[in-house]
């Protein structure tokens, strides 16, 4: 009876979270260039997002920003909740805290226009570069916000034990704290990746002239009505995750099994 | 405490990239807009009953909908942290990866689920029920909220509680308690850091998101984002939207002070 | 701990997986980015999906000069970033009053006519327009109006005043803008006065009115209203006639009006940045675009008006008559552009701020 209630409760959250997709995807086929009416099945979007090259650049700059500033960042914000956690006094600390909410809080278009003026002043050079940097920035506190209630369930004694035994610091983080809260980072990976994906106004005034991100495709088709071909495009990479996802726990799966047998 | 490795490169990288940005935007607020002289006009404009009403409902819906995400979220990092080991990571990205389509897009396709001639009101009416007309008011606003911010509530709270010390709740229940009290003694309270840390990356991102209102409040009224966003782009006023943001951030600020006292324990507490 | 290495496992199985589609992903992006040679280069920003994507590439194939093309959302988004210096384009095209305000900035390049012999293409009427007064920086893109787009199976009786949006019987039918400018400025037509105008008490009227209309109103929406009409949704909704074109297209029952009390004109025009690295190639663009042939063809794709009478005269009777493409000069008589209004914006916040606020 539990069982079937949690199933039921998972199902319904998943539900919600997928009811849009689902409408997403059935308008990758709609004939018509307006979501408001249905004139018959096509598949030409599909079609014309092959020849769009503007798109398929833009998806590529996506990806590429998404993966690097989110493994950055999970770099970044691991080590930085490590210092927030074991190297800072308690002021120190509050401070810090503090100062790592803020690019939460802000609203994008503030948090866009301020490190827009931050990087010319730098004289840096508005592009690739500073799209990355600029998603790095922000998807910081996020990893931090995800690590450090790994580190604060974390058994310091098992890493003064460690200590004590002759381990170095580096070597006790390594084999001791980080297996304890990988669970954090990966979620925090994941939340920055999905930041990043989808962040458009920040993207938008840190980005220079030739570097396109999907969200400035789309957010900039508004007034015209955004063009089917970017449900196309969100339809293919929906099932592509969908198929690897499947993939890989299959995968696992059998490793499982086969493990189990030995 | 041990050598200090990491913390001085991130205080450099707050310094740079926190604090650098904001001390712009702090120079912005106090400022005149054409004679760059130092001013309190724009705070002192900002503090207007208009924007602190303005202020206000965003606060409260931003705080409404950090509570649902919780409630409804909490269980569902439950349920994740008791799956099977093997499909947990499935189930953790089966929750994260909706949202990986943009954003706007599942915003319209909100509107076009929510309209008067829409999918969920086919679906209502075929069920028999009443239709729902919640497009443009404040319960499509909140919906909106929800939905986008949901899998920033259930992972860190699923993370705390998949490692959660079994012993502690065997214990617990040796001594007689029922799973009610088991929960409330010693699962809730041991996820706290989880829950903690999904109340801040769901409230304080939601008081400035602006689409949302936008879009799903059928732009009926503004909210902290929208204000902020129009002085800064449609009114071409950086100094009063610098203002406004620069006292958003203050009562927020000094509202989670006074909420943080519960919370004695936490490290990362948001209080001087 | 058997269940906690298997975890492990999978992890740095995933975390391998995201670097490999990282790198793939780099490669991928410095493929693309890979094609900086010595050609002619061009750098144009504009509105997204507003320009036939085949022209561009004709563009590239005729002249040999590779275009690097970006778009923006909102005219707004567009001035912070060309005035912050965060950009390096050649060619923008802006809307009317955002060209009257970089030009007060000096933000962009007097024309060389000789360069843009097609110029002469261009109607006279949409020339030297208050935004460019001279003529000497702008080559109008497209044109359009303001109207009411209405559903003819909800509203039976003519329209033809801004007043019907005040009509009880159509409470919760309507869709306005959600554009100070926009709504405050049609708000200013009805009650008679200019569109531009800094005058506090014609201001504080139009609020007034806007506050009175606000329980009637479904929503403020800007680019959404569209789909929301095609679906039935609404009786009336305020519109730019570009989007009425569209709308009336995949809804028969649609129609759109021009009020008599006069409306907003408006323009998108082409511009050259100042100190654009690109000048003749940019001139060059802009020649080609104003080309009869290539204009027809861009118009015929995006399906908003063109300034350019011959290329008008080409296409299908049904849209040369359509008023939402092309009305006759009587509906435009008391028709205004939006100048930049520079001081006077605050006033127009305020008057928008207490009308979103009213409840």
């Amino acid at each position: 009876m539990m069982r079937f209630l949690r199933r039921s409760y998972a199902m319904l959250i998943l539900g919600f979270l997928y009811l849009p997709i689902l409408i997403l995807i059935v308008f990758s086929f709609n004939a018509s260039k307006s979501r408001a009416t249905w004139e018959g099945f096509t598949l030409r979007w599909y079609g014309e997002l092959i020849e769009s090259e503007a798109i398929l650049d833009a998806l590529s700059n996506t990806l590429s920003v998404a993966v690097l500033s989110s493994l950055i960042a999970t770099v970044i914000g691991t080590l930085a909740a490590y210092a927030i956690y074991r190297e800072m006094g308690s002021w120190e600390r509050k401070l810090s805290m503090n100062l790592t909410y803020i690019p939460l809080l802000n609203p994008d278009i503030v948090t866009g226009i301020s490190l827009m003026l931050l990087f010319i002043f730098a004289g840096m050079k508005l592009g690739f570069g500073s799209l990355l940097l600029s998603h790095v920035i922000f998807n910081v506190p996020y990893v931090i916000l995800t690590v450090l209630p790994k580190l604060r369930q974390f058994d310091q004694h098992l890493y003064e034990a460690a200590l004590d035994l002759g381990a170095s610091p580096a070597y006790a983080f390594r084999h001791i704290v980080l297996p304890e809260i990988l669970p954090g980072i990966v979620t925090g990976a994941l939340f920055a990746f999905t930041l990043s994906v989808d962040d458009f106004v920040i993207s938008f005034f840190t980005t220079g002239s030739g570097v396109n991100n999907l969200s400035i495709l789309i957010y900039s088709m508004a007034r015209r009505g955004i063009h089917p071909t970017i449900n196309a495009l969100s339809t293919l990479l929906f099932l592509t995750v969908l198929v690897l996802l499947i993939a890989v726990n299959l995968r696992m799966e059998k490793k499982v099994k086969r493990e189990a047998r030995r | 405490m041990g050598r200090r490795l990491y913390a001085y490169p991130y205080h450099l990288w707050t310094f740079l990239f926190t604090v650098v940005p904001l001390a712009l935007i702090v120079y912005f607020a106090f400022t005149a807009r054409d004679t760059a002289a130092f001013t309190l006009d724009n705070l002192r404009q900002a503090a207007q009953p208009v924007y602190l009403g303005v202020l206000w409902h965003s606060v409260w819906l931003a705080g409404v909908s950090t509570f649902l995400c919780l409630l409804i979220g909490y269980p569902m990092a439950m349920i994740l942290a008791k799956s099977r080991v093997r499909y947990r990571r499935m189930l953790t990205m089966l929750i994260v990866v909706p949202m990986w389509m943009n954003f706007l897009l599942r915003t319209y396709a909100w509107m076009t689920l929510l309209e008067k001639n829409g999918a969920v009101n086919a679906f209502l009416g075929f069920l028999g029920l009443p239709a729902l007309h919640i497009l443009y008011t404040d319960y499509a606003v909140l919906l909106g909220m929800v939905y986008n911010f949901l899998p920033f509530m259930i992972l860190p709270i699923y993370s705390v509680l998949m490692k959660m010390d079994k012993s502690l709740l065997e214990a617990a229940e040796d001594l007689g308690a029922d799973a009610w009290t088991s929960f409330r003694r010693v699962t809730f309270p041991l996820s706290l850091p989880g829950v903690y840390a999904g109340t801040i990356m769901v409230f304080m991102p939601a008081v400035t998101t602006f689409v949302i209102s936008r879009l799903l409040g059928g732009g009926q009224y503004m909210l902290a984002g929208n204000v902020i966003e129009q002085q800064f782009l449609a009114i071409g006023n950086w100094n009063f939207g610098s203002a406004l943001s620069v006292l958003m951030m203050i009562l927020i600020f000094l509202s989670m002070i006074g909420l943080s006292r519960y919370d004695k324990d936490s490290d990362g507490g948001l209080f001087l | 701990m058997w269940e906690v290495m298997n975890e492990m496992k999978g992890m740095k199985k995933a975390f391998f997986m995201v670097l490999l589609c990282g790198v793939l992903a780099a490669l991928l992006a410095g493929c693309g980015g890979g094609q900086k040679t010595a050609k002619r280069e061009l750098k144009v920003y504009n509105w997204g999906d507003y320009i036939d994507p085949e022209i561009l590439k004709s563009f590239e194939k005729e002249t040999g000069i590779h275009v690097v093309y970006d778009t923006f959302a909102t005219n707004e988004d567009m001035y912070v970033k060309v005035k912050a210096g965060g950009s390096d384009y050649d060619v923008v095209i802006p809307s009317d009053y955002m060209i009257s305000r970089m030009i007060r900035d000096g933000l962009v390049e007097k024309l060389d006519f000789s360069k843009i012999p097609n110029y002469a293409k261009i109607d006279a009427k949409y020339k030297n327009l208050d935004f460019d007064p001279k003529g000497e920086y702008s080559v109008p893109y497209m044109w359009g109006t303001v109207g009411i787009a209405y559903n003819t199976k909800m509203v039976t009786e003519p329209v033809d005043s801004w007043g019907i949006l005040w009509d009880k019987k159509y409470e919760k039918q309507i869709f306005m803008l959600d554009s100070p400018r926009d709504s405050i400025g049609i708000t200013l037509k009805y009650l008679g006065y200019s569109l531009n105008t800094g005058n506090e008490e014609e201001l504080a009227a139009a609020g007034k009115k806007l506050v009175e209309q606000k329980p009637l109103v479904l929503a403020y929406l800007v680019d959404e209203a569209k789909d929301k009409m095609i679906a039935g949704e609404g009786a009336l909704a305020v519109v730019w006639s570009g989007d009425a074109m569209f709308m009336i297209e995949k809804n028969k029952d649609l129609a759109y009006a021009i009020p008599k009390e006069g409306t907003n004109l408006w323009f998108d025009a082409m511009v050259i940045l100042k100190g654009a690295k690109h000048r003749a190639e940019a001139e060059e663009f802009i020649n080609y675009m104003t080309r009869p042939d290539i204009a027809l063809k861009n118009v015929e794709y995006i399906g908003y008006a063109s300034p350019i009478p011959e290329v008008a005269a080409k296409l299908p009777e049904d849209v040369r008559k359509n008023i939402a493409a092309y009305p006759d000069d009587a509906l435009l008589k008391d028709a205004e552009v939006f100048n930049d209004l520079t001081e006077n914006m605050p006033k127009y916040d305020k008057v928008w701020t207490e009308v979103k606020v009213s409840k």
